[in-house]
């Protein structure tokens, strides 16, 4: 049973079409995450669900029920923003507690959910300050407190970590994971960073100028990705693409191979190129090499690797992993 | 450069700067002196500055023999009451047009603007003849009306800045939060807009308590306010000029101050926006 | 926040203010207009005769119009020149690092905030009076004969009383403008080899540029309707070498009872401000997120 589903949803603002035609439908407990370049209408998507945007076109169904035109608060959904967006003149306690207190809960009763939640997010010193007087991090878990605390349908996450650094990022993503795996609740996450998403989801979203490229799970989309904006977006260095001959040669308009699968010799090889930039991370070693007629190719090897700007290498793809992708961008098998 | 340099020029432009202020605040300053001197004194040639007879006798006349609570009290409600009323209006206004906004917004504001640049000159003569005909010439309620429109568009570009500053995101976690139309209002934008509001008030008295037109020449006996009391000191009877002060200092230290307070204010109030 | 309930209650919300507004400025500007093509002299009670532009012309062509617009126009271009320059000068002063920077804002800010009346008041009488006024005092210690300003030199010495009332305005707005300056940028023009003046040529006065517009346009609207100082020192005199329009058109309403002629002077003292409001507009409107 879907918890979330959307069928044929469209948004315009205005003349201009964001979102057209979409369908998608979110199992009871994943976590799914919409990922996507700026502006391919993610942010969109989930402020629709949310209710804080109405649908031009389409139905929204959260839970069986027909929640199109349902206002957000009536939605059962809790939203974490991008900038928390607590609420400045209120202390943590008071943050988290607001939503019960909009629900008319007793005093007893949402006493008691403030601390159960603060136990959970580790904000039990915090209760009585300001949000001024907080970290980004602590920030972060009050606004996720505050989603936790009504036990919605679902939880809506909107970039939640694009404002901390980088070693914050890593923790909290670590901690999202753990919290979805404590509550099991339905979790739509966005982002525009796809190694947020490929560590986090249980299935992906891949968004692109407001239609769905594709839908599946990380290492699917990794694998097989259906279309070239997929193949190009996820996967970091990025898949090599290359088009015109070399795309002739195996039938197709252009061909996909992920730089982990370019295997490199100083005697031998398909292409040879001579290496350009050389990036050393310790446990691989990108090289990227320019093959004349072809461009530049991209390929991992190990950290020992020793090689320098301007030596001569040999390239091979492996053949079993070349992707191909016709004139329309869809993937051929 | 080294920190000996930056002290020395630190040095040099505070000299500089405090000659300068002082300067700047000499009038006031004499008229605060003058009024604790007696007549004799105050027209002392050469001028004496701080050693002299100092005396209060001065206050104790004003006070006693000119009514001086009368118009400071008249003062206080008709600024008070025109920025209150004004503010009625002022604050759905600004919140409408703020949280709201459509295509007319922008004109709408615009023009709140231009109905505040209409020369008071240009309408003198219909608004005095009105008030005249309707018996509020010489009325507080005349003035505080006159005031509040004079003022209202100040009031409403104001809050409007104000309000847009408040994050949206807030207000949408509201309503995701389950807040409903009115409880979003009060849990949540009132006490965010409540500085604002403060600011927007504390301006406006004082724009209100100097005007200078409208109460000049709308009021007479009964509702004479303070620039109508200052006025009169305009037909001087002989030695005046400490009691002048006197009158002054009384009349102008309460918003004098207030103005320390609301720099800030004064700039967001009267650029509309144009200045950051 | 679309939904309709919304739009209504936003409507709901705004109607107060533009009622009293509308009603604020179209009622008695009407009414000014009507008045300004009829004869109607308030201590003759005669019927208002419809008179067509006879009241502009007998206005207009009154010698004392032209001097009051000459007058005006002298009186905002010199407080202009004064506050704007003075302005910068004072704002420069005040970015730089200094002790007791606060007590010395306070200082320069206070003029502002003095009653115009009052400021006017203690300016004629203790500092311009040409027997008993520090300006006599400091005359005889210079050996210079003293000047009776106010009767000799009417428009300077209004230009003085209202510039130091007008000049913390001025200062602080530039002071606001020159303190949004990025340092960044600054320093990326130190770096790129430009000394202090350059930079100040260069970076710091075109950024003020906008502000010192704000400051014209702002003060010219508030100064082209000078009244109280005129009312409580001058009343205009000499004759009517120190009326500006504001002036004329009250006296003619108030002292002369002539309400046709007023009308007339009103509408046409309307007709400038309102140009100069096009422009502040423009200005403003360019800057507005609405």
């Amino acid at each position: 049973m879907s918890s979330i589903a959307l069928k044929k949803v469209s948004k315009s603002f205005g003349a201009q079409a964001v979102i057209a035609d979409l369908d998608l439908e979110i199992e009871a407990g994943e976590l799914i995450v919409f990922v996507g370049p700026s502006g391919c209408g993610k942010s969109t998507l989930l402020r629709l669900i949310a209710g804080l945007e109405a649908v031009s076109s389409g139905q929204l169904l959260i839970g069986g029920r027909d929640a199109t035109h349902l206002a957000p608060a009536r939605r059962g959904l809790s939203m974490v923003f991008q900038s928390y967006a607590l609420y400045p003149h209120m202390s943590v306690r008071d943050n988290i507690a607001f939503p019960l207190k909009m629900a008319g809960r007793d005093r007893a009763r949402i006493q008691d959910k403030v601390g159960e939640v603060a136990r959970i997010l580790n904000l039990q010193d915090y209760l009585d300050r300001k949000p001024r007087e907080l970290s980004g991090g602590q920030r972060q878990r009050v606004a996720i407190g505050r989603a936790i605390v009504r036990e919605p349908i679902a939880f809506l996450f909107d970039e939640p970590l694009s404002n901390l650094d980088a070693a914050l990022r890593v923790k909290m993503r670590l901690e999202i994971a753990e919290l979805h795996r404590q509550l099991g609740t339905t979790m739509i996450y966005v982002t525009h960073d796809q190694v947020e998403a490929m560590t986090l989801a249980e299935r992906i979203v891949v968004l692109n100028a407001g239609r769905v490229e594709q839908v599946g799970c990380p290492l699917e989309l990794y694998r097989r990705p259906a279309t070239l904006f997929v193949a190009g977006f996820i996967g970091s260095p990025r898949m090599n693409l290359l088009g015109g001959a070399e795309a002739a040669r195996h039938a197709a308009a252009t061909i996909g191979i992920r730089p982990e699968h370019v295997l490199l010799s100083t005697t031998q090889g398909r292409w040879q190129g001579q290496v350009g930039l050389v990036e050393h991370l310790g446990s691989d070693t990108f090289v990227h090499a320019e093959v004349a007629d072809v461009g530049t190719i991209t390929a991992r090897a190990s950290g020992d690797l020793q090689v320098k700007y301007g030596d001569s290498l040999w390239l091979t793809p492996q053949l079993d992993c070349l992707h191909r992708f016709d004139e329309y961008g869809r993937a051929i098998r | 450069m080294t920190n000996a340099m930056h002290g020395r020029h630190k040095l040099a432009f505070t000299v500089l700067a405090w000659i300068v202020a002082v300067l700047v605040f000499f009038p006031i300053l004499w008229t605060v002196l003058t009024s604790f001197k007696t007549e004799g004194a105050a027209v002392a040639i050469p001028p004496k500055f701080l050693f002299f007879d100092w005396t209060t006798e001065n206050y104790a006349e004003v006070w006693q023999r000119t009514d001086y609570l009368r118009h400071f009290g008249n003062s206080v409600l008709i600024s008070l009451g025109s920025c209150l009323i004004g503010l009625c209006a002022a604050i759905p206004a600004a919140w409408a047009m703020a949280f709201s906004p459509t295509r007319h917004t922008r004109f709408v504001l615009l023009w709140m603007l231009s109905t505040k640049m209409l020369p008071a000159v240009g309408v003198l003569v219909p608004i005095y003849l009105l008030f005249k005909r309707s018996g509020l010439l010489d009325s507080r309620t005349g003035l505080v009306l006159v005031l509040m429109l004079s003022n209202l568009p100040i009031m409403v570009w104001m809050l409007f800045t104000y309000f847009k500053e408040i994050p949206r995101d807030i207000l949408e976690a509201a309503r995701m939060d389950g807040a409903t139309p009115g409880r979003e209002l009060l849990h949540i934008l009132a006490p965010m807009a409540l500085p604002g509001i403060a600011s927007t008030l504390l301006l406006n008295v004082i724009l209100a308590w100097n005007e200078s037109f409208w109460t000049l020449n709308l009021t007479a006996a009964d509702t004479a306010l303070l620039t109508a009391f200052i006025a009169a000191f305009l037909a001087p009877e002989g030695l005046f000029y400490a009691k002048l002060s006197a009158a002054s200092t009384l009349a102008i230290a309460p918003i004098v101050v207030l103005g320390w307070l609301s720099q800030r204010q004064l700039v967001r109030g009267l650029t509309f926006g144009a200045v950051k | 926040m679309a939904s309709i309930r919304n739009r209504a209650t936003a409507q709901l919300a705004l109607s107060p203010a533009v009622i009293l507004l509308l009603v604020w400025m179209a009622i008695p500007l009407a009414m000014t207009l009507w008045y300004s093509f009829h004869d109607y002299q308030l201590l003759m009670p005669r019927g208002n005769a419809f008179v067509g532009f006879e009241n502009y012309v007998y206005f207009l062509t009154d010698p004392a119009f032209l001097q009051s617009i000459g007058n005006t126009f002298v009186l905002v271009g010199s407080v202009l020149v004064i506050t704007v320059a003075g302005g910068i000068g004072l704002a420069l002063l005040l970015d730089q690092p200094l002790y007791g920077q606060g007590i010395v804002r306070v200082l320069i800010v206070s003029p502002f905030f003095v009653m115009p009346t009052v400021s006017a008041l203690v300016w004629k009488n203790m500092f311009m009076n040409p027997v008993k006024g520090l300006f006599a005092w400091l005359a005889q210690v210079f050996g210079v004969a003293a000047v009776d300003w106010l009767a000799q030199v009417p428009l300077l010495s209004l230009t003085l009383i209202v510039a130091w009332g007008w000049l913390p305005f001025a200062t602080l707005i530039l002071l606001t403008s020159l303190q949004s300056l990025d340092t960044e940028q600054k320093e990326a023009a130190a770096m790129d080899g430009a000394g202090a003046v350059a930079r100040f040529v260069h970076i710091t006065l075109p950024h003020l540029a906008r502000a010192v517009t704000v400051v014209i346009l702002i003060q010219t609207i508030f100064l082209l309707s000078l009244f109280a100082e005129i009312f409580v020192t001058t009343n205009g005199g000499p004759g009517t070498q120190s009326t500006n329009l504001a002036y004329l058109v009250y006296s003619q309403a108030l002292l002369r009872f002539d309400v046709g002629s007023a009308s007339a002077g009103g509408v046409v003292a309307v007709i400038l401000a309102n140009i100069l409001a096009i422009f502040l507009m423009r200005l403003v409107g360019r800057n507005l997120e609405v």
